[in-house]
């Protein structure tokens, strides 16, 4: 029963403990990417990694989403005689919910896993400590290049994954159903708004960018050095990433879309 | 530094991602405000607004010409305010009727100006006065009801 007790209470010391020490991590991180901005050949490359070597899973996501989508919606909107409408159901759902949230989920597996691996894999090496002694800054020479790369590439494949979408939901409702091409877009540019719609999805995938690209080279500086250490690190990427992609996904919905 | 390939595969990507933007923007979207140009505001009082919500549209003949941009409720007169603003290209003579009106039969509800035949046009800020309130269906089923009953009392009387 005290065994039990002890656990808890240390597993929550360490929850803090953690919390601290990655807001204190991301601070640094923001203190040192001036140099990431000033290098850009080092940032451009991170964005190479995360953002190009993500297209294709989220191009073809997307599609599928969209397809999916396009099938579903029309089933239940024709039993209301409203099957004219699935443009705006298709784009209304990709813009502001599953464009940032599924681009995001997918993007912390293929790219914040990467992440992870390998900065875990040069603090194993002792790579870090190693440019540490050379006095070059680890931050500021691997992990914010990292971050801002894994920053700017999410908003910009989240809009790729809703325009994929909807071409997806096109095809599936004006090319393969037979939905009047001209109502579903009509109805489609009459119920989305730019401002009020793709702004706040934007914003939202620039927030999941920052929450992933975080999690993602803090789990892999804070990894235990060994190769065990690595292989739970990014575990731990995805899953908090996952969870707080969720969770943020709420909170910015319950104030940006209400009423 | 020399331009790799790496580079033209990250401009490719970044142009891709803008790209989808604009699709988003220009095709999927429509970007409010820059339809309706040099707005100005007018206000109508209703007894009962319905259903009618911010950023619903102002529509004349079935154009759109604005949309409703502040709903409140006026405590002295007991009525509810809303504020709309509509395209400055547009005027109104002074005895237009603000109505709200629902778009097919389960639509949005939205608000309806029918323009009279004064002379003298709606400047910015002014107030709308002739408004007739939107239909609450309970209302127009208890009328109907009521008409029917009294059918009913009369009817053996005869």
């Amino acid at each position: 029963m005290l065994g039990v007790l002890r656990k808890l209470g240390a597993l929550a010391i360490n929850g803090v403990w953690r919390l601290g020490f990655i807001t204190r991590f991301f601070w640094m991180v923001l203190l040192y990417s001036g140099q990431s901005f000033t290098r850009l050949h080092l940032t451009i490359r991170e964005l190479y990694f995360s953002g190009v070597m993500s297209l294709l899973i989220i191009l073809v996501s997307g599609l599928f989403v969209g397809l999916v989508l396009g099938l579903q919606g029309y089933e239940t909107l024709q039993r209301y005689g409203a099957s004219d409408s699935l443009g705006t159901l298709v784009a209304l759902s990709l813009v502001r919910e599953l464009g940032p949230v599924v681009a995001g989920l997918l993007f912390a597996s293929r790219a914040g896993s990467a992440v992870t691996a390998e900065i875990g894999l040069m603090k194993v090496t002792e790579q870090l400590k190693a440019m540490d002694m050379m006095a070059v800054s680890p931050i500021a020479r691997v992990v914010a290049p990292r971050f801002w790369g894994g920053v700017i590439s999410m908003p910009l494949l989240a809009a790729l994954f809703s325009a994929m979408g909807v071409f997806g939901g096109w095809l599936i409702g004006v090319v393969a159903i037979g939905v009047d091409d001209g109502a579903f877009w009509a109805q489609m540019q009459a119920a989305v708004d730019f401002r009020y719609d793709v702004i706040n999805g934007v914003i939202k995938s620039c927030v999941f960018g920052v929450a992933v690209a975080l999690i993602a080279v803090f789990e892999g500086y804070d990894c235990v050095p060994t190769a065990e250490g690595v292989s739970r690190a990014i575990t731990r990427t995805v899953v908090s990433s996952a969870l707080a992609i969720l969770a943020l996904d709420f909170v910015m919905t319950s104030f940006m879309f209400r009423g | 530094m020399s331009r790799t390939t790496l580079d033209l595969w990250v401009g490719v990507f970044v142009a891709m991602g803008i790209a989808a933007l604009f699709f988003l923007a220009i095709k999927v979207g429509s970007v409010s405000g820059s339809d309706i140009k040099s707005p100005y505001t007018l206000t109508a009082r209703f007894d009962n607004i319905g259903g009618l919500k911010v950023r619903a549209p102002v529509k004349v003949a079935g154009v759109l010409v604005g949309r409703v941009s502040e709903i409140h409720y006026d405590n002295e007169r007991f009525q509810a305010e809303v504020v709309f603003t509509v395209d400055g290209r547009y005027k109104f003579p002074t005895d237009t009727f603000a109505n709200i009106l629902t778009s097919g039969l389960l639509g949005e509800q939205y608000l309806g100006l029918d323009p009279g035949g004064e002379e003298k046009m709606l400047a910015p800020g002014d107030v709308i006065k002739k408004t007739q309130s939107a239909v609450v269906l309970e209302k127009l089923i208890s009328q109907f009801m009521f008409s029917k009953a009294a059918e009913g009392d009369t009817a053996p009387a005869k």
